[in-house]
């Protein structure tokens, strides 16, 4: 299979990019690790005018740590990601989820900035940056914005990245010691997706739960945050009534997606089952 | 003509020789490879980076080059299946592959041998489940998974890595 044909750039700094997708926002799309976008040219579902290769920026690569939180280039792969020892000492919830992304060539390639820009319902990433309560800067014409991941997803491959903005950086803030953390997933055999993918950060203090976070992917048009069932916990013991009663609210909560992979229903039970797996895999 | 079927200078270093060549931009790597440099070896097989047939190690990383364009290999430096052994010798993993009859038709085998070398760099004593994880994006239509983990297993035990 062949794209189309199309101008290309390699961009040799970020206002440059910028500069590109503001003189043509529909005819230009941004490439990084290209492991959506090549496809989906090859398939002729996208033929940009331009692409802009965004993989020489040094500005949106690298990890950085320090006493606040954590600073994640849009580039850094999911390798990388997989591999960092001080990113995973801090926070092992990455190389869990990284290695539960498609296959270790396509992780060699493929960004989180792609992935969190591209919105898939059913990417990894999302569910991990609600439960981390990451901030997501944004590159554009007049400077850099934030916003918290839990604001970015608005709907179907479609975040609230205007046309002429680059997702730059994520920030996570430093979790409170002792939060423990697990991602998991429903795989689709074949994509390697989540057909459902449900992400928690939750703190327990003398048994009861004291802080908790839950992200889910793949069962509805976008990522988004289980607030009921987080809010349901809270002050409680990880029981197994309590748990029963946390998927429930879940569930019913969600207005599910239903296509060739999974019923709408069938998901709805996949969510009770991840979460109850989540929060036993999170019970000392 | 549009601007669009331009060609743009690409040059880069694969199995040890720099090479420049002009290419369009929705040229992908490996046609390029296959087709410009006749590095056949690199295999097409299902060309939506499912397969991993047209494995090939951009620096020192293994990746698909059907998923990758030709003009962002600019000052990369690649291996393919043909830059293992100079001449017609067989490489560690190429030999035992050979010794534990790890290939059937063979049309995998090129992507699977460019993917071991990423799992023993990686993992020097890969377990079973290791291997089959590491070699996840690799597909064997012939379906002859055992003993292509039986030849890596037989590198893990030897310590042996190119």
């Amino acid at each position: 299979m062949i794209p189309a044909a199309f101008d290309y750039v390699r961009a040799s700094s970020l206002t440059q990019a910028i500069d590109l997708l503001r003189n043509d926002p529909d005819g230009t799309k941004l490439l990084a690790g290209g492991h959506t976008l090549l496809p989906s040219l090859k398939l002729r579902l996208a033929s940009p005018a331009l692409l802009v290769d965004i993989g020489d920026l040094a500005e949106l690569k690298g990890i950085e740590i320090s006493e606040t939180g954590i600073r994640i280039g849009a580039l850094t792969t999911h390798a990388e990601l997989f591999a960092s020892l001080p990113l995973n000492e801090q926070l092992p919830l990455f190389r869990q989820a990284a290695g539960l992304i498609a296959d270790p060539q396509v992780r060699n390639r493929g960004t989180i900035g792609g992935s969190l820009a591209n919105a898939d319902p059913a990417a990894d990433w999302p569910a991990v940056m609600l439960a981390l309560q990451a901030e997501i800067e944004i590159a554009g014409t007049s400077g850099f914005r934030t916003i918290l991941a839990r604001d970015f997803f608005v709907d179907i491959f479609s975040t609230v990245l205007e046309a002429d903005e680059i997702l730059a950086r994520i920030n996570i803030p430093r979790p409170t010691a002792g939060t423990r953390f697990v991602y998991r997933k429903i795989r689709h055999p074949a994509s390697g997706f989540a057909v459902v993918g449900i992400a928690i950060a939750l703190r327990l203090s003398q048994n009861l739960v004291s802080e908790a976070t839950i992200g889910v992917t793949g069962a509805a048009n976008h990522a988004f945050v289980g607030e009921d069932a987080a809010d349901f916990l809270i002050g409680k013991t990880l029981s197994r009534e309590n748990i029963d009663q946390a998927a429930r609210l879940l569930s019913e909560a969600t207005e599910c997606l239903s296509d060739r992979y999974a019923s709408a229903d069938y998901r709805a039970n996949l969510i009770q089952v991840e979460l109850k797996r989540a929060l036993l895999a999170l019970t000392p | 003509m549009s601007t669009r079927e331009e060609r743009h200078t690409v040059t880069f270093e694969i199995n040890g020789a720099r090479k420049t060549v002009a290419a369009e931009a929705r040229r992908l790597l490996v046609h390029l490879i296959r087709e410009d440099l006749g590095l056949t070896g690199t295999h097409v097989g299902c060309d939506t980076s499912q397969c991993g047939a047209c494995t090939v190690e951009i620096d020192g990383l293994a990746v698909k080059s059907c998923t990758v364009l030709a003009v962002s290999a600019e000052g990369a430096s690649i291996t393919t299946i043909e830059g293992l052994t100079p001449g017609t010798d067989l490489d560690p993993i190429q030999a035992a592959f050979h010794e534990h009859h790890a290939l059937q038709c063979g049309f995998c085998t090129p992507g699977m041998v460019m993917s071991v070398r990423q799992l023993l760099k990686d993992q020097p004593a890969p377990s079973e489940h290791d291997i089959r994880r590491g070699l996840a994006g690799n597909i064997c239509r012939c379906t002859g998974y055992h003993n292509i983990v039986r030849a890596v297993e037989s590198l893990a035990s030897k310590g042996e890595q190119s």
